[in-house]
């Protein structure tokens, strides 16, 4: 947490002059019952009412000038907070931006946004009231003491017992409690998760008859959500009544050391009602601290969290420039590479050596987990190979500058992603400057042009997040279209046509196959007719490589293909071909 | 969500629903309103038995302690009852709270597996999830503030100034007349406040769905090299966030200190007239001492109570939205009579069905389809042609519009829900798994089954070996919606499901899209197995998978266009022709 301090360098002056104009505040309230004292020995006991009105006007005045000193702290506090937490979002997104795809894996999406959302706002507000409250709280619970010392040492005692056992009580109880609230949190979490079972579930639920006992569960989870939730409540009621107690046994003894020291004519009455306001003063406070400090504890854990984020390295560094020798003519080659997850207990890949010239066309195929997508993630570096080598027009993937590795390939992934926008900005995401012709030439190719066609803005039509105005068919071909006008050396479908129809998917391949620059294409697929023309098919299964040829040489040779083939079209050796 | 109605309707409506909640627990609310009662009556006693002591306490040689000593035992005896009252009155409040709270949640929830799919279908999850959770512990906090301020607060509005009318009417007066400017202040702020926190919410939505869209597709924005792009848009819409929060967050705390000066121009009138009178002989000094902390008290609930006030607006809005949910009309209950259905035979009979989602737009008209028991029936056609209407139908998610359905001969509006589903086994495209261990998935079905059954049926399924190779095997747990397990595994899952039950008859739907075709293969003759002499209903994309099907029902937008067995359409040379043969075009 404390390593994030680092972004508040900027906001320094903010940092001093905002505790201190709230010390000024505190300052001024804490005179405030001298001058009442004052109104009392002097202006009552002289009779002197003009002595009266003056200080009247002092406290007035007292209180603007607070007011004056307090806005100017809530100003360099709001300030310092915002200014703090918009530098350390810009910074944290762009450190996210730049984590590899293993990172991404490990770490997750949902916990990335919350940690750049709401863990970043209840530090900003953390960071706000701390500069607001943090000084002034205990100023003013000490100053009050100190103030009581200076008018009567033998009461002010009192005070120097009854701060420790309040605090003793507020911080107690509230170290009792914290834990507590995390159960809480934690019971209403699985209340939450329940509710949203069932709403997913609905179908099953409904299809096995389970409305009943669903309904038990939640009840029994919701009693006992409710049973935590009263437990703290007992708790954390029991801090008002305590203090109180503490306060006003204080402020007995308080009357009686007064009432004492009056008699031997050590204090005056104004005096004692002096100190009794201090003791007022300090419960107040106690309490405002208590609430700070539980706001800062949240703070606190999400500050860790942030910087978690930020220890996070990518995992993947890269060359600033491309200063190795091509090795051979290929487009694509791979020497013995093998794939391991992080913390994975078994390889992806195993061992997989090919090479594929510029313009061909690579299909890849292979059961459910088998590895297809692992190997053309190799590709563009999503990943690093944990042994072997890939090789791109030569050189090792690894030798390439970032922009220029990625700059070479279009992918066009499993799940269809759409950004919000309109289709042109989404066709232009690889490629800023696009002319309108290349758009269109690219939405042909990818059988989109009808999709945008049937639009009433076409190229301006907007795009709604994630593309949910868009049919998982219309989705497909747009990302298509949107690596083809990257105008890539490679393309990389990922079984991006499982939601086209046949003939359009063939429509498609062929369009391909047309394109000017043929670059070299690879067709991952579970169809076998996506990839029988292929120039080169890899089959895999398992992870390992256990065929590579035309659709003529592995109908022949390789039996997991053939158990492919034939699961999928007709044939009369069928039934010879399927061994299960 | 209603339609629009007078605007007062909602709030009655809350409010009445409500009260209803609360009538359960009318006399710890009764309690706790006398509890706070007493614990402000003796609260605002405390400073008036002050002052005395005060006035007690003269000056040198001037103390009469033998009254001070009597004071002070009021005052020992008055604050231990305070503390009492008021940790009574807390427990008590949260005991109400949270107990209606509870009531709410079970009653929503229950309202949950009661509504017709009709509503869950059109309303995201997300929605109902937030009314559920969010919007009742909104609801909580604000009537737990509620009970526990505005009472109290009230009550010592009320209390000190009839103390302090006691002492002293005159100076009650200053107080009386300066203190709605504390008031007038806050509600000015509040009110100018809002715009500005308005922008900030805004400005915060939008970063939000920047953050998620750009991080949710991280690998395509790294794949197209957008990164720079994408933080030059985060950068600007940051900006204009710190600039709108800075602006809500300073103007916003400027409440709490011009309240407090208000306060303390309360407090110096106090001071300036209690002087004055005390001078004139109106008023002792203990007096003075009492009234300057009952200006002090007098001013906190003020400030408190627009505080609770917003509060409760927001309760009120959050407990509408529960309600709304609650209110929701339910699934029309099975009728007394309704027949139940005990092992089907399996014959499905659709007369003149037709049906749609909305009335402007037709779905299926006039459908007639006869399945004769341990028939095959096979819907195709592309992806959101509405294949899972008739699932829907089926099943009796949702209610035709008119014509009927019938099993064994029977109308299925007129047989149980729960004994038709029974009847059913349904593997759905989109694979379902809740939290918990495997074991508990599997038995959804089927409760009581014992381990050889579960077993023999995950065998049948070919789920076995995977399940035993995971690291506690049968009780290994599974996160929300099958978390940890690949999407062929889970299916597998869902499928083992319904294997354990083995209904007479079957639903299908796209159950192996996601398991390559060789598991496919195996799981296949599974099936053959589990379907023969049950009828069954298959939704399939892999034309091979439903070849054998005793009848095809082809469906495209919606519409439900060609019906026939395999040969027959092909030699039809219609929709189903053209796209069987387009699985062979290249």
């Amino acid at each position: 947490m404390f390593k994030l301090l680092r972004f508040m360098r900027g906001y320094v002056k903010e940092c001093i002059l905002g505790p201190l104009f709230k010390l000024l505040e505190a300052s001024f309230e804490l005179i405030v019952p001298l001058v009442v004292a004052s109104i009392i020995d002097r202006g009552i006991a002289d009779g002197d009412r003009s002595y009266v009105v003056r200080m009247t006007l002092v406290l007035i005045g007292l209180g603007l000038v607070g007011l004056a000193s307090s806005l100017t702290a809530q100003y360099f506090a709001a300030k310092a907070a915002t200014g703090f937490s918009a530098k350390v979002k810009s910074k944290l997104f762009g450190h996210i931006q730049s984590l590899s795809y293993t990172e991404m894996d490990t770490l997750g999406t949902s916990t990335m946004i919350t940690r750049l959302t709401s863990d970043i706002n209840q530090v900003q507000s953390g960071i706000n009231l701390c500069l607001r409250l943090f000084l002034r709280s205990p100023f003013i619970v000490f100053g009050a003491m100190i103030m009581a010392f200076t008018i009567d040492v033998k009461s002010a005692l009192v005070f120097a017992v009854a701060i420790p056992v309040l605090s003793l009580i507020v911080f107690g109880i509230m170290l009792v409690s914290i834990p507590l609230y995390k159960k809480v949190q934690k019971s209403l979490d699985r209340v939450l998760s329940l509710v949203r079972e069932n709403l997913y579930g609905v179908r099953v639920i409904r299809a096995f008859c389970r409305e009943k006992s669903e309904t038990e569960c939640f009840s029994k989870a919701n009693d006992e959500l409710t049973s935590v939730q009263l437990f703290v409540g007992r708790i954390s009621a029991l801090m008002n009544p305590l203090t109180y107690v503490v306060i006003n046994l204080a402020v007995i003894l308080l009357l009686q050391t007064g009432a004492k020291q009056v008699d031997s004519g050590v204090i005056t009455q104004g005096n004692v009602v002096a100190l009794y306001n201090y003791m007022s003063q300090i419960l107040v406070e106690l309490i405002k601290l208590a609430n700070l400090i539980i706001t800062l504890t949240k703070a606190y854990a999400c500050g860790d969290r942030i910087q978690s984020v930020f220890e996070l390295e990518s995992s993947m560094s890269y060359p600033e420039k491309l200063t190795v020798e091509r090795e051979n003519n290929d487009a694509v080659t791979f020497e013995h590479v093998s794939l391991t997850y992080k913390d994975a207990g078994a390889p992806s890949l195993t061992d997989i050596s090919f090479s594929v010239k510029p313009g061909q066309t690579v299909g890849v195929i292979g059961g459910t987990g088998s590895g297809k997508t692992s190997l053309v993630n190799l590709i563009p570096r999503f990943y690093d190979a944990t042994e072997g080598r890939v090789l791109i027009d030569g050189i090792p993937a690894k030798d390439y500058p970032k922009d220029e590795l990625r700059g070479k390939i279009g992918v066009v992934p499993q799940k269809a992603l759409l950004f919000g926008g309109t289709i042109a900005d989404n066709l232009r995401f690889g490629n800023e400057n696009a002319g309108l012709d290349e758009l269109e030439a690219a939405a042909a190719t990818a059988q989109a042009a009808d999709v945008i066609a049937s639009k009433e803005k076409g190229f301006d039509e907007p795009v709604a997040q994630g593309g949910k105005n868009f049919s998982g068919g219309q989705k497909q071909r747009l990302t298509i279209a949107r690596a083809l006008v990257k105008k890539p050396e490679i393309l990389i479908l990922d079984d991006s046509a499982s939601a086209l129809d046949y003939a359009t998917d063939a429509a498609l391949r062929k369009s391909i196959r047309e394109m000017e620059g043929s670059p070299t294409v690879f067709i991952v697929s579970q169809r076998a007719s996506s990839v029988r023309y292929a120039d080169l098919i890899l089959v895999l299964d398992d992870g390992a490589l256990v065929g590579a040829g035309t659709h003529d040489e592995l109908l022949g040779s390789c039996p997991v293909y053939e158990e492919i083939y034939y699961s999928q079209f007709e044939s009369d050796s069928r039934k010879d071909g399927v061994r299960a | 969500m209603s339609k629009k109605k007078e605007p007062g309707y909602d709030r009655k409506r809350t409010l009445r629903l409500i009260l209803a909640h609360i009538g359960s627990y009318k006399w710890g609310l009764a309690v706790s309103i006398l509890l706070a009662a007493v614990s402000v009556a003796l609260t605002l006693y405390i400073p008036l038995l002050v002052g005395d002591a005060i006035d007690c306490i003269i000056g040198a040689g001037n103390v009469d302690f033998a009254a001070i000593a009597k004071i002070l035992v009021k005052i020992a005896v008055s604050t231990g009852l305070i503390a009492a009252a008021q940790w009574l009155m807390n427990a008590l409040n949260n005991r109400i709270t949270y107990r209606i709270v509870r009531d709410i949640r079970n009653e929503a929830f229950e309202k949950i597996e009661r509504l017709p799919l009709a509503y869950l279908d059109a309303h995201p999850s997300g929605e109902i999830v937030s009314r559920v959770i969010a919007d009742t512990d909104t609801f909580a906090d604000g009537l737990l503030m509620g009970f526990t301020q505005l009472f109290s607060g009230a009550a010592t509005i009320l209390g000190t100034i009839g103390f302090m009318l006691s002492i002293h009417p005159g100076i009650t007066l200053v107080v009386l007349l300066v203190t709605p400017l504390s008031l007038f202040a806050a509600a000015f702020i509040a009110k100018h406040t809002y715009d500005m926190f308005r922008l900030q919410t805004e400005t915060r939505g939008e970063q939000t769905s920047l953050i998620d869209e750009m991080i949710g597709g991280q690998k395509v924005v790294q794949a197209f090299g957008y990164e720079e792009r994408s933080q030059k848009k985060f950068d600007e819409i940051n900006e204009r966030l710190r600039k709108a929060s800075l602006r809500a967050i300073f103007f916003s705390s400027i409440t709490n200190p011009s309240t407090r000066f208000v306060n303390s121009v309360v407090y110096a009138g106090v001071a300036l007239t209690g002087a004055l009178a005390a001078i004139s002989g109106g008023l002792s000094v203990g007096g003075l001492s009492c009234f300057l902390s009952y200006a002090n008290q007098y001013t906190k609930p003020f400030n408190e109570i627009s505080g609770v006030i917003t509060e409760l607006q927001n309760a009120l809005a959050c407990a509408a939205r529960v309600f709304d949910l609650i209110e929701e009309p339910a699934q029309i209950p099975d009728s007394h009579d309704a027949r139940v259905l005990e092992k089907a035979e399996g014959r499905v009979e659709l007369e003149h069905v037709c049906f749609s989602y909305t009335p402007e737009k037709k779905l299926i008209e006039d459908f007639n389809l006869k399945v004769e028991p341990g028939q095959r029936v096979a819907i195709v056609g592309p992806t959101g042609c509405g294949k899972t209407t008739l699932i829907n139908l089926l099943m009796r998610f949702y209610d035709v519009n008119s014509g009927s359905i019938k099993v064994d001969g029977g109308d299925i509006r007129e047989t149980t829900r729960a004994s038709l589903r029974q009847n059913f086994g349904m593997v759905l495209q989109d694979t379902w798994l809740r939290s918990g261990t495997i074991r508990d998935n599997i038995v959804t079905g089927k409760p009581d089954a014992t381990d050889e059954e579960i077993v023999a049926a995950a065998k049948a399924s070919h789920a076995h070996s995977f399940i035993r190779r995971l690291p506690d095997g049968y009780n290994t747990v599974i996160g929300e919606d099958g978390g940890g397990l690949s999407q062929g595994q889970k299916q597998l899952l869902c499928i083992t499901r319904v294997m354990l039950c083995l209904p007479p008859m079957l639903i299908l739907d796209e159950a192996t899209s996601s398991i390559d075709t060789r598991t496919e293969l195996r799981i296949q003759k599974a099936f053959a197995e589990m379907m023969r002499g049950r009828t069954s209903f298959i939704v399939a994309h892999r034309l091979s998978t439903i070849r054998e099907a005793d009848m095809i029902i082809v469906m495209k937008d919606g519409h439900i266009i060609e019906t026939g067995k395999h040969e027959e359409l092909l030699a039809k040379g219609g929709f189903y022709a053209s796209l069987y043969r387009s699985q062979f075009a290249h």
